[in-house]
């Protein structure tokens, strides 16, 4: 272990409280009970969506279009995902075979 | 009535459970990254263990593998957890009033609010014959109990054999894209989607990659309350749509 027992406990208990206040604000902000304003509804209501899409890119955000190799084995696994998931509908299979495809092309191909 | 209550509880964690499959694959491919990576740094699957069911967090705890070195201070510590995290701000506002009604199972909702749970919650329906608290409640605890598997198995498998995870992360990436197509192709209200990603997109080309989500999460909000006349529209039309 790079740093002592103590030390290493006490990280990890940073990481958590700082990780569960993120999560706790909203609720924090509009407890239990208080009239939720009508903007904050409609935004609970259209973020999910948006958010799932930025996850997205969030996912991809270390990708280089410009560098080798030019993104090609995300933009590969991610059209066979697709495409398996509109074709099947299965998520097994989806991201099983989308991982593995990606996992073959970045460790042998690329 | 002790026993009612506890079948409503196996009930709940029998229809949750096929919900939770994709999350499943995700997390224990995700989870075993986790684990290999921290194993490296000389934590055994105790820790491993330790940190998956105190901090919960993916890329979190990705990040805070490199913590585990000296001279890095707590305040990094907490500022770049922060950071990581800071779109969770969010996700709350989507949940308070279904989150209201659950008791003393809030407080364990709240700390579980993953990016994949936070997904789940919004493209599954709860079934008519299981009660909404419990059934979410399931489908919270069983992503975790996924998690934290997935990176003692990492850290275990780690130690024993070297394995190449590389890419192995792609999980994590399928699984979103997975959720996307399910909510693209059930049809409804496409705008906020389309909102999401060009405005991920186009901040993660301006600000780079270290510091985009914060300005994502500003910009996906701005575009949202200013379209909010016209997304608002176009979900009413849906209602009658669907109505009629």
């Amino acid at each position: 272990m790079p740093v002592s027992t103590g030390r290493s406990l006490l990280i990890i208990i940073a990481v958590a409280a700082t990780t569960f206040a993120t999560r706790a604000i909203p609720f924090l902000l509009f407890p239990k009970g208080k009239e939720i304003p009508p903007m904050v509804q409609y935004l609970g209501k259209v973020l999910p969506p948006a958010v799932i899409g930025m996850l997205i890119i969030y996912c991809f955000k270390s990708v280089s279009v410009f560098r080798y190799p030019y993104g090609l084995p995300e933009l590969i696994a991610a059209v066979v995902v697709i495409v398996l998931h509109v074709w099947k509908r299965n998520n097994l299979l989806s991201i099983g075979a989308g991982t593995v495809l990606y996992m073959f092309l970045v460790q042998q191909v690329f | 009535m002790k026993q009612l209550k506890k079948n409503g509880y196996i009930r709940a964690f029998q229809t949750a459970f096929p919900f939770t499959i994709p999350v499943m694959t995700g997390y224990l491919f995700i989870g075993i990254a986790f684990g290999v990576m921290y194993q490296e740094k000389g934590y055994n699957f105790l820790w491993a263990i330790l940190m998956s069911v105190l901090v919960y967090a993916g890329s979190g705890q990705y990040l805070a593998v490199n913590f585990f070195a000296p001279g890095v201070s707590f305040l990094d510590v907490v500022f770049m957890t922060f950071m990581v995290n800071v779109r969770h701000i969010f996700y709350g506002l989507s949940l308070l009033e279904r989150f209201g009604k659950m008791g003393k199972k809030r407080l364990y909702m709240i700390f579980s609010l993953t990016d994949e749970t936070y997904s789940l919650f919004f493209i599954t329906k709860v079934p008519k014959d299981v009660a909404e608290d419990k059934f979410l409640f399931a489908i919270a605890l069983l992503d975790q109990i996924y998690w934290v598997v997935g990176s003692a198995i990492g850290a275990l498998a780690g130690a024993l054999i070297p394995f190449d995870a590389e890419g192995i992360d792609f999980a994590m990436t399928a699984l979103f894209i997975v959720i996307f197509v399910e909510q693209w192709l059930a049809g409804g209200n496409r705008i906020p989607a389309m909102i999401g990603i060009c405005a991920a997109l186009l901040l993660r080309l301006i600000c780079g990659s270290d510091n985009f989500i914060l300005p994502s999460m500003i910009c996906i909000m701005v575009c949202l309350i200013a379209g909010r006349k016209y997304i608002a529209e176009d979900e009413k039309k849906e209602a009658v749509n669907h109505a009629g």
